[in-house]
């Protein structure tokens, strides 16, 4: 049992625990992608589903360690460079998760659905991101001053 | 053998079988490999980081999945009403949708939108604590290595999906083009097959890293003296870090941050009076009007085709039960004894309101056909097309002292967009279910 056990694992690479937790994961994935195959749709699901990943992993990510990267270039502390840092990053997660609302995608279904007018929240989003921004200069300032 | 049956991968030198294909594939690095791997600075980057956002999320996700399946339960799946409609072997237990607590269904929906939106950054942060993984040389040694790797796209793919659609739906921007409910049921049963593998195996080390490091100590710990975590087997300590920008107390206060901000912009949605405005970024913060009828519509009168013909004086609603059809106008049902009851009503999409119903009681109503005790009532909306233009209720749905056919709310009139001349209000029950514009109740007794 120990011989065949250990021939598993220099052959797969692992413990047999680890092939049988795989292998229970893929069977119900592949059950829901069976179950989904006849779905018109199914094709434009599997998209979405794949695209998320290479949207994060080769988009989103790339893009804001660039960004980052770039910003320490520019700004060598610490301090300031968090002061920069941190307001930004709530403003791109504003950004990220209320898109459509700023974006002002979804108006028609929400006229049909409210019978009232959308509010453009672009311009919210604008000062929230100026507010953040501004927090985070005059926290940056008393800091400094403080140290004095 | 040492570290048999743990399910862990085999070591960083060890090939499986076939090895000379794993080792060729080391080999032939394609161009930049070597820098993406060298290329990695952050000093705050390591297991302890990664273990303690895993933690949160091991937390927090499970909830989330939860209250999902409790709102897909709310539909009533055993009449065929809750979405997608036929699951297969994901059937959920036959139970009968509580109405009491009135708020269950504004809480286990509002926790699951509000909840769901918070660990986005969550989400994020656990996602770059672990990216070098992703761009490690050879990306497999063996093929338990392959595997486990598929098993992450299906984890990552999944809660990205989860994230996307959710996102989308709440804020009706339906750029998917495919069904809303089908997309976000069976993704979420792919996401947590692949969570509870990624657990089952990953969970020892997640436990190990978390005690690898003493929380008070990372809690005095500033970015000055920040110092990168001990090389690790899996890789994720930097081989050439940077100097510190940040402490690590610093990076789960900004996560954390980051949730509570996206929270406190979420939470009004599910919340009355001015504080509905703090959703400043959502369409359910918006004015929803004023006056009694000044609440949240989730489908107007014009959008489901409702006519002023169909709602004024001609209008009739038509009870049926035990073989007997009672018709009645407006006034006959303000004759009958009514009843008022401060009951929210809430949204799949996460918002929810609390209002002053005023009707008859549903009970009273099955009294009226002489089936005093329905196991259950089909009501039917005069809207003809639409998910939603008719619903079933179980039988305590239609019992429940506070369950209504609304004839006024607020002390006012219904407004036609809130379902006027008569509405369906049923404790816990989800909005779309407490049907507008009823033409006809059917109470059965055969369930």
């Amino acid at each position: 049992m120990a011989e065949r056990r250990a021939r598993l694992r220099a052959a797969y690479g692992a413990g047999p625990r680890h092939l049988l937790v795989l292998l229970a994961c893929f069977a119900a994935t592949g059950w829901v992608a069976l179950r989904l195959a006849g779905e018109a749709d199914a094709v434009r699901m599997l998209l979405w589903f794949l695209g998320a990943v290479v949207a994060h992993d080769l988009v989103l990510f790339p893009v804001y360690a660039t960004v980052d990267r770039a910003l320490r270039r520019i700004v060598h502390r610490p301090a300031p460079l968090n002061h920069v840092r941190v307001p930004a990053l709530a403003s791109a997660l504003l950004f990220l998760v209320y898109l459509p609302g700023i974006l002002g995608l979804g108006g028609t279904t929400y006229r049909s659905a409210t019978g009232r007018e959308p509010t453009p929240l672009l311009g919210r989003w604008l000062a929230l991101s100026a507010l953040f921004f501004l927090a985070s200069a005059v926290a940056y300032a008393v800091s400094r001053w403080r140290r004095r | 053998m040492p570290g048999d049956g743990t399910g862990k991968p085999a070591g960083e030198r060890e090939y499986g079988f076939p090895a000379p294909l794993w080792r060729a594939l080391a080999r032939h690095r394609p161009p930049g490999a070597g820098a993406a791997t060298r290329g990695w600075r952050s000093p705050v980057r390591g297991p302890w980081l990664t273990a303690v956002h895993g933690a949160l999320l091991l937390v927090a996700l499970p909830l989330v999945f939860l209250t999902g399946l409790l709102d897909h339960l709310a539909y009533g799946p055993r009449f065929g009403q809750a979405f997608p409609p036929d699951v297969g072997w994901l059937r959920l237990p036959q139970v009968d949708w509580p109405t009491r607590p009135s708020w269950l269904f504004r809480v286990t929906q509002g926790l699951h939108v509000t909840l769901g939106i918070m660990l986005v950054p969550v989400v994020l942060a656990k996602l770059w604590s672990v990216i070098p993984k992703l761009f490690d040389w050879p990306p497999a040694r063996s093929v338990a290595q392959v595997l486990e790797r598929l098993s992450l796209l299906l984890l990552v793919g999944g809660i990205l999906f989860e994230i996307a659609t959710g996102l989308l739906n709440i804020q009706y921007a339906y750029l998917f083009g495919f069904d809303f409910y089908t997309a976000h049921y069976f993704g979420a049963w792919v996401f947590i097959a692949a969570l509870v593998a990624h657990v089952s195996l990953k969970l020892p080390r997640m436990l190990s890293a978390l005690r690898s490091r003493r929380p008070a100590d990372e809690a005095r710990t500033g970015t000055a003296a920040t110092r990168p975590e001990p090389p690790d087997p899996d890789g994720l300590v930097a081989p050439e870090p940077g100097p510190a920008t940040v402490s690590r107390r610093g990076a789960v206060a900004l996560v954390g941050g980051g949730a509570l901000l996206l929270g406190a912009l979420t939470v009004g949605q599910s919340l009355d009076g001015p504080l509905r405005r703090t959703a400043l970024l959502l369409p359910r913060g918006q004015d929803p009007g004023s006056g009694p009828n000044g609440f949240p519509v989730n489908r107007t009168a014009a959008a489901a085709g409702i006519s002023d013909a169909d709602t004024g004086a001609g209008w009739r609603l038509t009870l049926r039960g035990g073989g007997r059809e009672v018709t009645v106008d407006r006034a006959a049902l303000h004759a009958m004894a009514q009843h008022t009851a401060r009951l929210p009503i809430a949204c799949v999409e996460g918002w929810s309101t609390r209002q002053t119903w005023t009707g008859v009681r549903l009970r009273d109503l099955a009294a009226l056909v002489g089936v005093p005790d329905p196991a259950s009532a089909h009501v039917r909306s005069l809207e003809r097309a639409g998910l939603f233009n008719q619903a079933v209720l179980q039988a305590n749905q239609v019992l429940d002292g506070d369950s209504l056919l609304a004839l006024r709310v607020n002390g006012a009139d219904l407004s036609v967009d809130h379902g006027y001349p008569a509405r369906v209000i049923v404790p816990a029950l989800p909005g779309v279910h407490c049907t507008k514009w009823v033409a006809a109740i059917d109470f059965r007794t055969d369930g």
